[in-house]
């Protein structure tokens, strides 16, 4: 096995048994994050960076006290704020955005002597679920069954090809809706989208303010545990970041979860769910009640309109959001004619700037924020977020420990065959992931099986909010149960 | 089924500060009119007494003194604009 086929935990074991160098460890994954271009998933590319970062983790790890993820190559989302690199959120109305500060998520991996290895594709400003919306075209999925070239899911497309194609040892996401679950599970890895809260957004291009986080993408739960330690933390910079104690969540993973209540939300078995999924999730059951837990029947009753109010409160937070994406302070400007004032400036260079699926989300926003809509949309959108809310809390008060769900509702799907379909039936992908952003609660995506064209398949657990620790260690019982150790093969 | 016209079309993309050529104007309407279909399924809920959520986690958002804490670097500030001057953004007239 080659050295960037590592896993974290592996990697870390290595470096301080000093029976490899993190230089070495970088330089094997830059070499095949050269090789990997036909993924499209890094589009800046750091490698002097990297070699630089390596060498001082070779001193930090020859002296001896050297952090888990130190000498650890990573690919970084697009969508995080790094100094002096490119950082434009997939988006042409960032090109040549170079910003002047770290973001703290990024920070906070380099002082445990973390690699970057440069920045990873993605849709434009998050908005997708295909990686089909940015700027640098289409990140491809590693696992490919036919002629055809598959989508990594997205947003986060580019970090979970990344991972999965073993271009880097894991990658940041980040999961307003979905976007780091939802393309783990079509490419084979694990994703967590923290509780919200427990990483800092500071520096992190903004999308919808109150759903975001940042997580996590690895090859396996241990590494998520391990790489989600060094991420999380309380921030001054972000006025919503928790002021509570990290735990550390690579203990937590003891394999022992006898006693625990899984529940299992009847509103998750939508119509039309391909039977493959219902087995999975099934067999998902089974290796949890296997494992000693005890699985009980729940219903979450508002699940349906998770999806409509998601894409109410999304999209008005965005439009407010990229307000400040205006030709005026950074990236894009569009040239104007003789006479153009500043509304002109405006509205030329967003038009220019912004993709069509940027646009109509601004514009839904817009629509929902405006006056005489403001109640009838954007009001009864948070009234319902609360309720959705609420059915967590009764199930977790209810003595649940966590919540088993599919990830997604089919395997990933091919390049462009989603053109001509209607946006909204691209939002349909979110429909396990999305209720979980708006409850702000934890959620990751475990690789359980492959479908029956030999894709993979991921099951979602939910936890209870700052309870990662615990959920942690119901993923490690389901991913050790399911044995995934499917890679897929190298075409590229 | 919720309908937006081409002239509501038009309105949004302006107050969204987005220009949108007459011609895309009825294909924008449709998609618009499609989205906000869908969010009509709101309507069947009962949210009698239930406040809008304003904090998805319950918190009190820190206080700190009011005073200056970052700043002096109008170079570092300036230093991604299209067009900057003196140590101003440079934008159109304004003000006639």
């Amino acid at each position: 096995m080659t050295l960037n086929a590592l896993t974290i935990a592996e990697a870390r074991d290595a470096l301080r048994k000093r029976e490899v160098t993190a230089t070495d460890l970088t330089m094997s994954c830059l070499t095949a994050m050269d090789a990997g271009d036909p993924l499209n998933a890094f589009v800046h590319k750091t490698p002097d960076i990297a070699l630089d970062q390596a060498r001082a983790a070779d001193a930090r790890l020859a002296a001896g006290d050297a952090p888990a993820m130190c000498g650890i190559p990573l690919g970084i989302k697009d969508l995080f704020c790094t100094k002096g690199v490119p950082s434009q959120a997939a988006s042409n109305i960032l090109r040549g955005f170079r910003p002047e500060y770290e973001s703290t998520v990024t920070q906070n991996l380099f002082d445990a002597g973390a690699v970057m290895l440069g920045k990873l594709n993605m849709d434009e400003f998050a908005m997708g679920s295909s990686n089909e919306t940015s700027c640098y075209g289409n990140a491809v999925n590693p696992w490919k069954v036919d002629d055809r070239h598959l989508t990594p899911g997205g947003s986060s497309g580019g970090s979970a090809a990344a991972v999965a194609g073993d271009l880097c040892l894991a990658a940041t996401g980040t999961d307003t809706g979905g976007s780091i679950r939802q393309p783990a599970a079509f490419t084979g890895i694990v994703g967590i989208k923290p509780t919200y809260g427990r990483v800092s957004r500071w520096g992190i291009v903004a999308f919808a303010s109150s759903l975001d986080q940042a997580g996590p993408m690895t090859k396996s739960v241990r590494d998520a545990a391990i790489m989600l330690g060094a991420m999380a933390g309380h921030d001054p910079k972000d006025s919503t970041s928790a002021d509570l104690p990290v735990p550390d969540f690579e203990a937590a993973l003891t394999g022992d979860i006898r006693g625990q209540k899984i529940g299992i939300p009847r509103e998750y078995r939508m119509d039309g769910m391909p039977a493959e999924i219902e087995a999975l999730w099934a067999r998902g059951t089974e290796m949890l009640r296997d494992a000693g837990a005890e699985v009980v029947d729940i219903s979450l009753p508002h699940t349906k309109y998770a999806l409509p109010a998601y894409y109410v409160i999304a999209p008005a937070e965005a439009s407010s959001n990229l307000a400040r994406y205006d030709g005026v302070r950074y990236g894009h400007r569009a040239a104007l004619a003789q006479g153009d004032g500043i509304v002109d400036l405006y509205e030329k260079t967003r038009a220019e700037g912004f993709g069509p699926e940027v646009q109509r989300r601004v514009m839904v926003g817009t629509y929902v924020l405006s006056a005489g809509f403001y109640d009838a949309y954007y009001n009864r959108a948070r009234r319902v977020r609360a309720l959705i809310k609420r059915d967590f809390d009764q199930v977790f008060a209810a003595g649940i420990d966590a919540i088993l769900t599919p990830a997604t509702p089919s395997s990933a799907f091919g390049l462009g065959e989603m053109a001509n379909a209607d946006p909204v039936e691209m939002y349909l992908n979110d429909v396990f992931t999305v209720t979980v952003n708006l409850a702000g609660l934890p959620g990751i995506s475990v690789p359980v099986g492959l479908d029956a064209k030999g894709l993979p398949l991921g099951l979602q657990l939910i936890g209870r909010p700052w309870d990662e620790a615990g959920l942690l260690n119901h993923a490690y019982v389901l991913e050790r149960a399911a044995g995934f150790v499917a890679k897929p093969q190298k075409w590229w | 089924m919720s309908t937006i016209d081409i002239s509501t079309a038009r309105k949004v993309a302006h107050l969204a500060r987005i220009r949108v050529a007459e011609d895309q104007l009825p294909k924008l309407a449709e998609q618009l009119s499609g989205i906000l279909t869908f969010m009509e399924q709101l309507n069947e809920v009962d949210v009698t007494g239930v406040d809008p959520m304003t904090s998805v986690t319950p918190m009190r958002l820190k206080r700190r003194a009011d005073v200056v804490t970052d700043g002096g670097y109008p170079d570092k500030v300036l230093s991604n604009a299209p067009d900057a001057r003196e140590g101003f953004f440079a934008v159109p007239k304004v003000v006639e």
